[in-house]
């Protein structure tokens, strides 16, 4: 008689597909690196934008750093797995033994390996651009990327799970350039008006962060409602996903 | 497999109406109707995807819905639409499906069997129809099943790629393996099937051996091929019936409106031989599938 084979071995063949799908993929590779990278390298050089912070280079890692898991966690994960509903492979990998615990599991492996790499390359790039991080900031700092992981990748999956894969793949881009803009990552939320501010404080983006920029820059620990914001969205988006996600178009 | 009283609504739609077979085991079983029978969906409520509103299913001796998680290591899929991402590579999607399986059966044998190690490093989207298709049955064989579902397993392959499937699913049952497969070929179903249902409008309206089903119709008309622009009116005299009932249904294939008793067949043929005409075919008494599901199914309007 055939059986499954173990967990580790299906959630690899998973894994490995996930990743050589996404580095295959040039526009994922954009949102990924090249803006994150870009803005860094850019805004922390260009005197001629006045962000109204000491460094840039403090303010904005920190900030690309939220960035970067936003487009991997979000747009990356959102856009693939949209397609892959509309051509029928999430359907057909239900007929296979992958559970969908099993599938979901390679999926957040795969998104937190394309994470890794990132924050290597923003962070090396950071520090030679004489960043300067706390370093009884960084546990916790990966505990925020983790938790926003999370809140993000459920937002992507919640597009991929209701919406035509069109659709996410429009909605999933505009909201990278939304919580760009306004999700402090690129622009001090405090010089923004004050509605946009308190929509802006109410957001994900803002609050990983905001978040991140407290634990590596500042020294502090986490603000209160940046903190009671992304555990709200890390809490309830999933729940939300679960409860609405359609594995069929 | 086991389909007991089986029904299944959308809305106010019965698309499968109180279905009833069994297919047994190392069977080729085929499951055939016009489009929107229920065809796909009896084959998705076998594959555990939806749950019948009435009736029950049992797939070896399992609930497809409750037990999926056992049922699935033992079964191959072949989706209608293959459910392959554009983006990959033919043997990427081969080995991650073979990584599923305790023992899978090993992709470049299966590539190689299907005959597309030429295209093993192509990327789906660039596969031709058929291709696709071969890598969706390699797919369903890659954890070397006990039960394949096939559905519309030949459709968009070229005549050459559909004998060499029909090979192939003749293959797996001589190794033991169930295959339940959904077509409207008719000719593919009384190549490749022991045992057929016809379906239409979600009801059963036959089940039997290819060759059975049209000995269960009582014939009521005889047709023979002979040369074109016979004398109708003297044939008509020799069988003692009407010039009407006597039909050229295209030049040189003839109709006659009569069981094809012994004694009209000796008629035919003494009246044939009087003139040395040379008889291309004679069907009587059983009807060949086509016909069956023609005259079966509200597809065809009978004539």
């Amino acid at each position: 008689m055939t059986a499954a084979a173990s967990m580790t071995r299906a959630v690899l063949a998973q894994v490995r597909v996930e990743l050589a799908l996404t580095l295959r993929r040039g526009e994922s590779l954009l949102v990924a690196l090249v803006i994150p990278v870009g803005i860094l390298a850019f805004f922390s050089k260009a005197d001629f934008v006045d962000l109204d912070v000491e460094t840039p280079v403090e303010f904005l890692t920190p900030g690309v750093l939220a960035l970067a898991v936003m487009s991997s966690a979000m747009v990356s994960l959102g856009i693939a797995t949209g397609f892959e509903r509309r051509y029928g492979v999430l359907k057909r990998l239900g007929a296979s033994p992958l559970t969908r615990g099993r599938l979901l599991g390679a999926k957040i492996v795969s998104v937190l390996a394309i994470e890794a790499l990132q924050i290597v390359v923003l962070v090396v790039t950071a520090v030679a651009l004489d960043w300067r991080p706390d370093a009884a900031g960084i546990v916790p700092a990966l505990g925020l990327v983790v938790a926003g992981t999370v809140a993000f990748a459920s937002l992507g999956l919640l597009m991929a799970g209701t919406l035509r894969a069109e659709a996410t793949l429009a909605l999933a881009n505009g909201l990278y350039l939304v919580f760009t803009a306004i999700g402090g990552m690129a622009y001090p939320l405090e010089q923004m008006p004050r509605a946009v501010e308190i929509v802006a404080q109410a957001l994900p983006g803002a609050a990983l962060s905001e978040s991140l920029r407290a634990v590596l820059t500042d020294g502090a620990s986490v603000p209160t409602w940046s903190l009671v914001v992304l555990a709200a969205w890390t809490i309830v988006t999933p729940l939300v996903t679960s409860r609405l996600f359609r594995w069929e178009e | 497999m086991v389909v007991d009283h089986l029904s299944k609504r959308y809305g106010e739609r019965a698309v499968v109406d109180d279905l009833s077979f069994t297919v047994a085991p190392g069977e080729v079983f085929g499951l055939l109707g016009p489009n929107g029978a229920g065809k796909t969906t009896t084959v998705e409520i076998l594959e555990g995807f939806r749950r019948p509103d009435a009736g029950s299913v049992q797939v070896l001796g399992l609930d497809p819905w409750r037990d999926g998680r056992m049922l699935k290591p033992r079964v191959g899929v072949m989706l209608q639409d293959g459910g392959l991402y554009p983006g990959i590579k033919a043997h990427e999607v081969l080995r991650q499906y073979a990584g599923f399986f305790a023992e899978p059966e090993s992709p470049e044998s299966l590539l190689e069997l299907m005959g597309l190690t030429d295209v093993a490093a192509s990327s789906v989207r660039r596969l031709s129809g058929g291709q696709r298709q071969r890598l969706a049955l390699a797919l369903a064989l890659v954890g070397r099943p006990e039960l394949v579902f096939l559905d519309e397993p030949t459709a968009g392959m070229d005549p050459h790629a559909r004998s060499r499937t029909w090979e192939l699913v003749r293959g797996l049952a001589d190794r033991g393996a169930t295959v339940l497969l959904t077509t409207h070929f008719m000719d593919e179903a009384e190549r490749l099937c022991d045992r057929v249902a016809i379906v239409d409008q979600g009801c059963l309206v036959a089940l039997g051996a290819p060759g059975e089903l049209g000995a269960g119709l009582a014939s009521t008309e005889t047709r023979f091929s002979a040369r074109a622009g016979l004398d109708r009116n003297s044939l008509a005299g020799a069988l003692a019936m009407a010039v009407e009932a006597i039909v050229e249904d295209e030049p040189g294939q003839y109709r006659i409106a009569a069981e094809a008793t012994p004694a009209l067949v000796a008629d035919l043929a003494c009246w044939l031989r009087d003139r040395d005409e040379p008889i291309g075919d004679l069907r009587a008494g059983r009807r060949s599938l086509e016909e069956v599901f023609l005259r079966l199914t509200n597809d065809g309007a009978l004539t």
